[in-house]
């Protein structure tokens, strides 16, 4: 899933300081999951920032709604009555979901509460970690399900490099070495023969470096 | 144009020796000169780093240029940390232009490290794919992307690879250097080595496989300045051991007489271990990587016996 964190409070109140009435926009999608932008931590942001306003003798209004996607037109579109009576919009989605709501309600302005981080999972509860580059040719076949791509910090597709040692990569004791993890996985699955063939240089073309990138199945497509 | 001088050196089974020299983080490009001045009788070539350490400094490439000017061979170093196929084949070219011969592949270390770490890195290739890429220029003689040079390809570069004796997992690192050299690279300069018996273990692996015999491996060695940059190097420097004898060794010298004395007994060590490597089997040279400390290096050449360095037969 795609795992996101909220921006500063600070940050945020800065977005919205000039307008009374703002819809705080939450996603119950990835976002929910990683506890960054759903039902919970909307009403949250919303409270704490009516709050603080209030204190400072600056009321805001506030109103509250969690779409089920934000990145489906089908939810962004069933929102219209919330956003058009409010002066602009919190959105607590990941990027992506930011992008269909300021799309599809061109006249508000949309302030994105996240950053967007990384296609990742949980790996103990409030713990996530990044997985996948996303780099539209999955290589983890010849790495022992561990990406080099996204884990090596050099993307290195014939590691490890020099600075692999006791397990970590050189930019910090707190990283593994994907490129260890890999040798001691394949050789755990005694293939480490496949670890002896020299691989090309990877065609960036189906990452973000051949543009913004599209998947379509014809086969699900409904015609009109 | 010709063949590297160290191509030559090697293939006439003359023991070859490299040292580094960092280039300034100015314009001063005189550093570079007053260094290759002083260096170029008592090394065979020297590498001329890319951004060491992630650090913007004079470009290796131009300061290459200056070296060959001053009648010393240069290495250049090329990292794949800020360049993509592109730029590095264009700076090749260009390289190759001006009369350099030598490149040494390395993927860089982490920008992180240096005066910008919020930079972009690129990594479109790794060091072994560089390797592989600077090998069909010039023996293929294609570009990366499979199209071929009409004329003037870059016939007679020498190409070198690093390898790190020292870094995890050990017995992966035979394996790695043994793909190296199938990637194409004919010379090696490995980290440098503290470790002397980890290293003679390494070369055990290497000559086992008979890696010795299809390329160059040159021993780095660096001296130690101080006290403090051993222990730092010791704790700090991922893919760098210093063994605790070495430490007890520079602990003693400091006891009889201080920074001098730590100094002379890391001059000392240097130049056992030089002199070690050089009756290896399998050592075909010695890499010096005494950054910062450039003007030692004539010392260290002579007092282990490499002086005068050989001249090309022809
Ligand atoms: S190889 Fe590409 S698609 Fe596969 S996990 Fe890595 S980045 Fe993702
Ligand atoms: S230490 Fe390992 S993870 Fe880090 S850059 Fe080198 S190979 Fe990649």
């Amino acid at each position: 899933m795609i795992i996101a964190e909220q921006k500063p409070m600070e940050t945020i109140e800065e977005f919205i300081k000039d307008y009374k009435k703002v819809l705080f926009l939450g996603c119950a999608g990835c976002v929910t999951v990683c506890l960054a932008g759903g039902e919970k931590e909307t009403d949250l942001l919303a409270t704490s920032l009516r709050m603080k306003r209030e204190l400072e003798g600056n009321p805001l209004e506030t109103v509250t709604y969690t779409a089920t996607r934000q990145c489906d037109p089908e939810y962004v579109d069933g929102i219209a009555n919330y956003v058009e009576d409010v002066d602009c919009v919190v959105s607590l989605a990941c990027g992506v979901g930011v992008q269909f709501v300021a799309e599809k309600y061109r006249n508000k302005i949309v302030f994105p509460a996240l950053n967007t981080k990384f296609a990742g999972g949980t790996v103990e509860h409030g713990v996530w970690e990044e997985r996948c580059g996303l780099c539209g040719d999955c290589i983890l076949h010849k790495t022992g399900g561990i990406c080099p791509i996204i884990r090596c910090s050099k993307s290195i597709l014939n590691g490890p490099c020099g600075g692999s040692q006791d397990g970590v990569c050189e930019i910090s004791k707190d990283v593994p070495c994907a490129w260890h993890l890999i040798v001691e996985h394949m050789k755990e699955l005694g293939r480490l023969d496949m670890l002896m063939e020299v691989q090309p240089p990877k065609d960036w073309s189906t990452s973000r470096d051949g543009g913004p990138r599209k998947v379509v199945r014809e086969d699900v497509k409904i015609d009109e | 144009m010709s063949k590297s001088k160290i191509e030559r050196l090697f293939d006439q089974g003359e023991f070859v020796v490299s040292c580094e020299i960092g280039p300034p983080k100015s314009t001063d490009a005189e550093v570079i000169r007053e260094y290759a001045r002083m260096l170029k009788n008592h090394v065979d070539a020297a590498n001329l780093t890319d951004c060491q350490t992630a650090i913007v400094r004079i470009s290796s490439i131009a300061s290459a240029w200056h070296c060959l000017e001053e009648g010393l061979e240069p290495i250049i170093q090329m990292t794949c940390r800020d360049r993509n196929r592109i730029a590095m084949q264009s700076d090749l070219l260009g390289a190759y232009s001006m009369g350099i011969r030598n490149i040494l592949c390395l993927s860089g270390d982490h920008q992180k490290f240096g005066n910008h770490p919020t930079a972009k890195n690129v990594h479109d290739l790794d060091s072994m794919q560089l390797v592989n890429m600077v090998k069909r220029m010039k023996d293929e003689e294609e570009f990366c992307c499979g199209e071929k040079f009409k004329n003037h390809a870059p016939k007679d570069f020498f190409v070198g690879a690093v390898a790190n004796p020292f870094a995890d997992p050990f017995e992966w690192r035979v394996a790695r250097l043994e793909k190296k050299i199938a990637a194409g690279a004919r010379f090696i300069q490995t980290q440098c080595i503290f470790d002397t018996d980890r290293f003679v273990k390494f070369m055990d692996m290497v000559k086992e496989r008979g890696l010795h015999k299809k390329c160059k491996i040159m021993a780095g060695v660096t001296p130690i300045k101080a006290l403090g940059a051993a222990k730092y190097m010791k704790n700090n420097v991922a893919g760098i051991t210093v063994p605790d004898e070495l430490i007890t060794r520079l602990e003693a010298a400091n006891k009889a007489g201080g920074k001098d004395a730590v100094r002379e007994e890391g001059i000392q060590i240097c130049i056992e271990q030089i002199k070690m490597f050089k009756e290896i089997e399998g050592v075909a040279g010695v890499h010096i990587m005494a950054i910062a400390w450039e003007e030692l290096v004539p010392r260290l050449v002579e007092e282990s016996g490499l002086y005068p360095r050989p001249a090309l037969k022809e």
